[in-house]
């Protein structure tokens, strides 16, 4: 069974006359990491959106199932608990909430979830500091509160370092590599590799193909129109970085007409 | 002795014949200061009036609707029947303090448990300082609270019979906090005036923290005076947790004067009471000063509180910090009004004003009014305020992590507060805030 199946799924915005996806299909396994590419405003934040729980979108048509199970009937945290995990694109500042004790409290709650056991301060302290060096995070972000005052390299790298933390099975990247530079996109690359297993599942929302050669994904998709255009390997990647976007869309235009 | 105050005759006129039949009789006073000022009080007290909704300062807090109620003015000390057992739930756990229990607005010494104190320190009722040390309240007594535009301290000065006294001799560290247990116990509604003095010479360092509670479902309304001498080089940290209920209403007015290079703090923390006015005023009377004033309100039911401040910059090279958060539910009111005044030659003043509100219910209202008037041209001064509901995207990314939404809205309200919580440094105190707020905002969400 998938780790993920997406089902020609329809999403717009609650209350508003607008549709941003159009009929995605998609389908992932654990062991895998799959890229979702396109242009803004294409639709992939968001699929991430939809697939974390996000409330103001509304699901119009189609099915998510996660491990054969609908998705859709669960709440943010229940998904949370369920080991889905979503790098935010903007990971929000939390002035006033440490990250010593939301983590904590985090990763209680989703082992408490998946019947492990309560780590005790000493444990989740040391687990803290290994997954902390493991990602490359400054150990000193850890004192203070979640995001606030953090450089954007610093708040994309703590998001790759909760992921360590909360060990998900289907890990979802929205656009984890923009607004790096080349350290803190290797750095990020780097975290992303150590964490590849064969009980979880990657979904990597870029722009650039440039953190695909450092990660180096099974499958590569093109989302165009909130509808997944293009799918194939790494080929066609590179494809879009020498070429762009236009010839996709032509493609799409060509079919449609058929 | 007691007065009922009249209700066939508008409220000023109750006050004023209630002083009349007792003047020179329960009303005397020990001290020529005390005594002298009272007739002035009254005097300019029938001239203002009762404040209306019509005064700037007054706009948004109707104050006579509270104070417009058959209350009986205690004169004179009175029977309460409160017991070690009534007290004990009040009490900060931990709390190692020289503390002291008023009831009513008068000292009630077999509650009380000061303990040993540094030497030259006193800590007694206004009325036993004014007999054991006349100096010192003739020096400072009517000194820094202006009853000229203030009808309600001119009332608290014509009336004035006890509250509390601190004296901290030059160079004095108190290292425990001074801690003023005020509750209200009656049968009958009470209207009650206490006043406080306390004075922190030069390089004298101490902590005051009083704490209001209200024992009795009667009506109260407190009119309570406190003024605060801080000398050269002094530091002095007061803590205000109001939490007297629904059926009290008051007029809290701290009034602090402070001298080259001291410190004075004042925070305060409002839990509950049905209409709660504190005006907090400092004059920064040399250089060099640090002011702060914190204030933190926890709005629910039909509660209502307004927070004037007012801080006097008169001398360069001083600085202030101001911050009062408030979150707001049910139906509660508040309102925040913070002047910064810097006058002519008052050059080098730092002052930060800030006021932020979290809305939770469409019926809670913040009328909130930063200010600064300013003389002086080579000062640093902001101020700002800011309005809102709860942060979604905040909301989201928590439970995005596993937290559950309830948990996720008490965290981000309890982070909201923490930038006041941690400037509460008495830590026993700090415990029983942050707990007693968690409380609170885990039944929001129930």
């Amino acid at each position: 069974m998938p780790l993920l199946e997406v089902k020609n799924l329809h999403v717009g915005v609650e209350d508003e006359d607008i549709r941003i996806l159009n009929g995605v299909d998609l389908t992932l396994d654990t062991g895998q990491l799959h890229a979702l590419m396109g242009p803004n405003g294409s639709g992939k934040s968001t699929l991430a959106s939809v697939l974390a729980g996000r409330e103001e979108y509304e699901v119009l048509d189609g099915e998510i199932l996660y491990d054969g199970e609908d998705l859709l009937e669960l709440e943010p945290e229940e998904r949370a608990e369920e080991g889905i995990f979503l790098a935010f694109q903007y990971p929000v500042e939390l002035p006033g909430v440490s990250m010593t004790n939301f983590l904590k409290e985090s990763v209680n709650s989703v082992r408490e979830a998946r019947g492990q056991e309560e780590l005790s301060s000493a444990e989740f302290l040391k687990m803290m500091r290994e997954r902390a060096d493991m990602m490359g995070l400054d150990a000193d972000l850890t004192k203070r509160s979640v995001n606030e005052g953090f450089s954007g390299g610093e708040k994309k790298r703590n998001e790759i370092f909760q992921l360590a933390m909360l060990e998900p099975r289907l890990a979802i990247l929205d656009e984890t590599d923009s607004g790096l530079d080349i350290d803190a996109l290797k750095n990020v690359a780097d975290g992303v590799n150590k964490l590849r297993d064969d009980d979880r599942g990657f979904l990597v929302i870029t722009h650039y193909e440039r953190i695909l050669r450092y990660i180096e994904p099974e499958r590569v998709h093109v989302m165009l129109d909130g509808k997944i255009a293009q799918s194939g390997d790494m080929e066609l990647a590179d494809k879009l970085e020498d070429e762009g976007y236009e010839w996709v869309r032509e493609e799409a235009a060509a079919a449609a007409a058929a | 002795m007691t007065t009922a105050l009249d209700t066939d005759v508008r409220p000023e006129d109750r006050f004023i014949s209630a002083f009349e039949v007792n003047h020179g009789q329960a009303l005397n006073g020990t001290n020529a200061s005390i005594a002298q000022q009272r007739e002035d009080a009254i005097e300019r007290f029938s001239q203002l009036g009762i404040p209306t909704n019509d005064l700037e300062l007054w706009k948004y807090t109707n104050i006579s609707k509270v104070i417009d109620r058959p209350y009986t003015l205690p004169l004179g000390p009175r029977e309460a029947s409160v017991e070690e057992s009534d007290i004990a739930p009040l009490l900060v756990d931990d709390m190692d303090a020289h503390r002291v229990v008023l009831v009513n607005g008068r000292v009630d010494e077999s509650l009380s448990d000061i303990g040993e104190l540094p030497s030259g320190v006193v800590v007694s009722s206004l009325a036993q300082a004014g007999k054991d040390h006349p100096n010192l309240v003739e020096e400072h007594y009517g000194k820094y609270a202006d009853f000229e535009d203030e009808a309600l301290t001119a009332l608290n000065t014509a009336f004035v019979q006890d509250g509390a006294f601190v004296y901290v001799p030059s160079g004095t560290i108190v290292e425990k906090p001074i801690f003023f247990l005020h509750v209200t116990a009656s049968d009958e509604d009470l209207f009650l005036q206490p006043r406080h003095l306390f004075v922190v010479e030069d390089g004298a360092i101490a902590r005051i923290v009083e704490k209001q509670y209200s024992l009795t479902d009667a009506n109260t309304f407190t009119n309570t005076v406190g003024e605060v001498f801080v000398g050269e080089k002094g530091n002095l940290d007061h803590y205000l947790i109001q939490d007297e209920g629904p059926s009290a209403s008051q007029v809290h007015t701290r009034a602090a004067q402070q001298k080259e290079d001291s410190v004075y703090s004042t925070k305060t923390v409002t839990f509950s009471g049905e209409v709660v006015r504190n005006n907090a005023t400092i004059e920064a009377d040399g250089s060099f000063c640090e002011s702060n004033l914190f204030g933190l309100c926890i709005g629910q039911n039909e509660m209502h509180v307004d927070n004037h401040t007012r801080m006097d910059h008169v001398q360069p090279d001083c600085n202030s910090n101001e911050l009062y958060k408030h979150v707001l539910n049910d139906a509660s009111t508040a309102v925040f009004n913070g002047k910064v005044f810097v006058s002519r030659g008052s050059q080098r003043i730092d002052a930060y004003q800030q006021n932020d509100t979290i809305v939770l219910t469409k019926d809670a209202q913040i009328y909130t009014k930063p200010e600064l008037e300013i003389y002086a041209d080579d000062v640093v001064c902001s101020h700002g305020a800011t309005t809102g509901q709860m942060d979604e995207d905040a909301i989201f990314y928590l439970r995005s992590r596993g937290l559950s939404e309830r948990r996720a809205r008490i965290l981000m309200l309890q982070a909201f507060c923490e930038e006041v919580l941690e400037e509460l440094a008495v830590d026993p105190l700090r415990d029983e805030v942050t707990d007693q707020i968690r409380t609170r905002f885990g039944g929001y969400f129930d």
